[in-house]
Parts: structure tokens; sequence; C-alpha cells
């Protein structure tokens, strides 16, 4: 009998399976914001072996912590680091040097070529919404190998184009980034309530290539603010194992 | 040469209206004391600096003080948004704030420049976004060893820089360790800073990953136990993360947080009377 989810539960699963195999593959070290990506990363961490590298902005190298963190500060974070560094040599020697393999990313709106918006909706100097601002993402989406984006779906979130463009995900096409001198590829995932879209390999442009369980493609296709387009095969996503639930629900309820 | 003395008598002596004031910590050793003692202290029109204007600058901003701001994050960790900077940026409430916006890495550059005596910090950043749109001080510039563009951002030299330490010795030597962020940095930049500490000790002993700022670099050392408060003191006490979700409700409403300033601040004398109107001990696991 199988077990009832969540969409969202699913949508953390799918990113930690992805973290999972990224690690396996040799790609272990993983840039983390909180929320959501730290929930994946985690929970990334507790399902596979090798286990992701979890690196914190605040400066936390290689924390295990064994709840859920509120913030990228939180005691735990420091106390299970393999290492604690500075912030200037956080940004500097491991993520502009090109030592993250997967840097995670959440917004407030991402566009069509996977740029995002995480500083106002609306005019910037006469905000409608005034959102906290860039901290790390900008370098994190230039510089990490590989950027990984994690956001719930919707047409207010998923736009033809950002109010604001905060960090670069394939600009507006094919040889931005390396017209903009961008160390990493960029975003080559993102998950979400309802699936997996990935950039299209000619256009850049991203695509849905996976779906929750009973998603359709109109549900998809209204919950996006472009017209989408579907991957030739498009994957219907494994539900959540009662293993990869309770690891969820005893992170979260820790 | 480091001098102990009251934090009110620090923030008077050192911090003048119209200053560029950094209070730096970055989600761990918050000199939150400080901001409120300056809030106690009505100074205005102050040029804020900080990498996550956080919960103390939510304080600051709807408390007045500040006429500028310069930031990379500014939200409540985990939380969600900081309503007194949004009101002050989308209703100018209670009065306008001019910000200049960078990224974390484009600060903590500004901030390493300042510190190192550099006109300007460099780093692969911003190409792209719309920062450079609406943030004067980021520019390309050219190496002139290999024509490769990179970013420049001009260095940060705050009139006053304020953190937060575990302690320190007698001699004003100042020891802070755990999440240490860019606190060495912000206090090497500016032209005067102040140290709040959990403790003072006969010596100090040495820290795996500790950041000791001898005492001819440090200007005034106070003795504020949970100086930090809701941040925290790696080793003395620990996050407050139902304050920091309390705040969201405090601060949503202008009425509801002008009341809280006026009781737990205004008409608190120093920091041991703020704790205690808002009921936190002080936790020494020593």
């Amino acid at each position: 009998m199988p077990e009832s989810y969540s969409s969202e539960e699913l949508m953390i699963v799918s990113a930690a399976r992805r973290l999972g195999r990224l690690a396996s593959a040799g790609h272990p070290v993983c840039f983390v914001g909180i929320g959501l990506p730290s929930a994946a990363a985690n929970l990334a961490r507790k399902l596979y072996s090798p286990p992701p590298v979890l690196v914190y902005e605040s400066g936390c190298i290689g924390s295990k912590p064994s709840n859920l963190p509120l913030s990228i500060g939180d005691g735990e974070l420091a106390e299970t680091a393999d290492a604690l560094i500075s912030i200037p040599e956080t940004f500097a020697y491991w993520l502009q040097a090109g030592r993250i393999d997967v840097g995670f990313l959440g917004g407030a709106q991402i566009d069509k070529f996977a740029n995002i918006n995480s500083t106002v909706i609306g005019n910037y100097d006469n905000p409608t919404t005034r959102l906290p601002g860039a901290g790390g993402a900008p370098e994190i989406a230039a510089s990490a190998k590989q950027v990984m984006v994690i956001m719930r779906q919707s047409v207010r979130s998923f736009v033809e184009r950002c109010d604001f463009r905060t960090s670069v995900g394939h600009g507006s096409g094919p040889g931005d980034r390396q017209r903009f001198g961008l160390l990493g590829e960029g975003p080559r995932w993102v998950i979400t309530d309802l699936g997996i879209l990935e950039p299209d390999p000619s256009s850049s442009e991203l695509t849905m290539v996976a779906v929750q369980p009973g998603v359709t493609r109109d549900q998809v296709s209204s919950a996006t603010g472009w017209a989408l387009k579907f991957a030739e095969s498009v994957v219907t996503i494994d539900p959540p194992s009662s293993s990869e639930l309770q690891a969820l629900r005893q992170l979260e309820m820790a | 040469m480091s001098r102990f003395c009251s934090l009110h008598d620090a923030i008077h002596d050192q911090v003048k209206t119209g200053n560029t004031v950094a209070l730096e910590g970055f989600t761990h050793l918050i000199p939150h004391a400080a901001g409120h003692e300056i809030i106690r202290q009505r100074l205005s029109d102050l040029h804020l600096v900080r990498m996550t204007p956080d919960i103390v600058y939510d304080q600051l901003i709807g408390a007045g003080c500040a006429s500028n701001l310069t930031f990379s994050w500014g939200g409540n960790p985990g939380v969600g948004s900081l309503h007194r900077l949004r009101d002050a940026i989308e209703h100018h409430w209670p009065r306008s704030l001019a910000i200049e916006e960078h990224s974390h890495a484009g600060m903590a550059a500004r901030y390493v420049a300042g510190a190192s005596n550099l006109p300007f910090g460099t780093l692969r950043g911003y190409v792209g976004t719309d920062l450079p749109g609406h943030t004067a001080t980021i520019r390309q510039i050219q190496c002139p060893f290999t024509g490769e563009s990179v970013t420049a951002v001009p260095a940060l030299r705050p009139d006053v820089a304020i953190i937060h330490a575990q302690r320190a010795d007698q001699a004003g030597n100042v020891q802070l360790w755990g999440i240490v962020g860019l606190q060495k940095e912000a206090v090497l930049s500016a032209r005067r800073n102040i140290v709040t500490v959990e403790e003072v000790v006969e010596s100090l002993t040495p820290v795996p990953n500790a950041v000791v700022l001898p005492s001819w670099v440090v200007d005034a050392v106070c003795l504020v136990p949970n100086g930090a408060h809701p941040s925290y003191a790696m080793g003395f006490t620990s996050r407050d993360n139902t304050f920091y979700q309390a705040w969201d409700a405090i601060s949503k409403d202008r009425v509801a947080f002008t009341d809280w300033i006026d009781r737990h601040i205004l008409r608190t004398s120093d920091h041991s009377e703020f704790l205690r109107s808002i009921s936190v001990e002080v936790s020494t696991n020593a």
C-alpha cells in the first residue's frame, strides 16, 4: 500500500536523488542555502553513500547537522563542520576558485532561461515587493560548476522575464554565459512541486522533462508564465519510497 | 590601545550623527546590544553598512536611526522579510532610506580592500545581472597583465565598526571563534571600533579557529554578557530561534514595533535591563 505524500515532499526527494547521483559520480561538494535546498541536501546526506559535502555560506564546510537548521549560522552547522572559514575566504577561495560542484538556489522568480530574481517585484526604485536581495546567489550562479534550482511552480514565479535579474542562468540564450565569462555551466535542473525542467541543449530554454505522478501537461502549462515546451519523452517521477519519506519526515521533525 | 568602558560610553564617545557605521557578525556574534544602545542614544542620519541587515538593522531602521544602507541580503534568516526595512524602502516609513546594494562576494571584497588600505577590491561577480545598472559602485576593469575583465568595487572604510566577541583578556586583546564571518576585516577597515564581549579573562587560552585582535587595534572593549541576543556566542549562549520567529509579528505592524522599541529599548537603561524586560536569562555553560 503506497504511502501518501505531498508534492512538496516529492520535490525535496527529487532534488535529493539528483544530489545523490552527483555525489556518486564524483561531484559531491554542494553549496547550500537555507530552506528547501538545505532540506534536500541534508536528506541526500542521510540517504546516499558517498554523501554530498555540504558547504554553507556562513563559512561552514562539511557540516553534518542532525536536524534542519533555521538559519545558515545555527550553532550545529559550525559544531559539525570539517572546517570553519571566514566569509571572504568562502567566496574567494572556495566558490570563485571553482571548488563547488553544485550550487543550490531558490528565488522569487525564474524565467525561461533560468535567470533568477531575488531582489524586487515591480520597479527597482518603487518596488511592489522588496525581497531580501542578492546574498550569495549571483556568484553561486556564476561560479558553481553546475546549478540546481528548487522552486514551487506557479505563473507568479515562472515568468517570461524576471522583474530583476539577480543571478544569471542562461542569459538571453546560448552563448551568453561564455560571453559574460562565467566559470560554471549554470542551471542544469529546476526541480519544482510539479516536476523537473532542464534547459534545452540547443536553445537553453527551460523544458519540462519530468512530471510528478498524476500531474497533467495542462496543469504544468497553466502554472508557467511562458509557452512551455515539453521534452520528446516526459518521464514520470517515481513516488517517494517509504525509506525516503521516513528520512525526510525525521529530518523535519527533529 | 583598547580601553574598557561601558557600552553607553563607547557608543556616546565613538558614534556620531551622520557616521558610517558597520555592525558585523554573520548570523553568529551579531552585536545586538550595541545596536540597541544606538537607538537608546537616539543617534540619527547614520549610514549603516552590513552584509546581512537582519533584526538589529530592522530595529535601527524602524527607529529612524538610518538615512542610508549598504548591504547584500536583508531578511530575517529562515523566517522571511524584514518588515521595517521593507516599510522604509516601499513606503519611506519612518523616513526614506537610500540603499546601495551588493552581493555577499562584493561586500567581502570591499571590506578586504578597506582592511588592506587599497582603493578597491576585485572579484568575478555581477556580470550579466541587473545589479550594476542600479548600484554605481560596481565597475568593470581590465587586468593590466592579462587583459581579462574583472569587477571592481570600492573599499569600505566605515567611521566605526562594532562587533561582539566571546572574550577579551585584561590587556584588551580580543578573541572570537566559531563562525567568524568578516569581523576582522570590518574592524581593520574602520577608523574606530567597539567590541562587546561575553567575558573578560586573566589571559586568553588558544581555541581552534579563533581570530585574535591584538589590543593595539581595538579602541573600546565593553563587557556585555549575552550581548548578541537573539544571535549567539558559540560556547556561551544559543541562538534564540523563537525570538527570530516572534520578531515577524512584532515588526509587521508599525504600532506593535514602536511599542516594542519603547518598552524594551527606550525605557531600559542598559542591556541587562533589556534582557530582564524580555525575560531572557543569561545562560553560561562555562
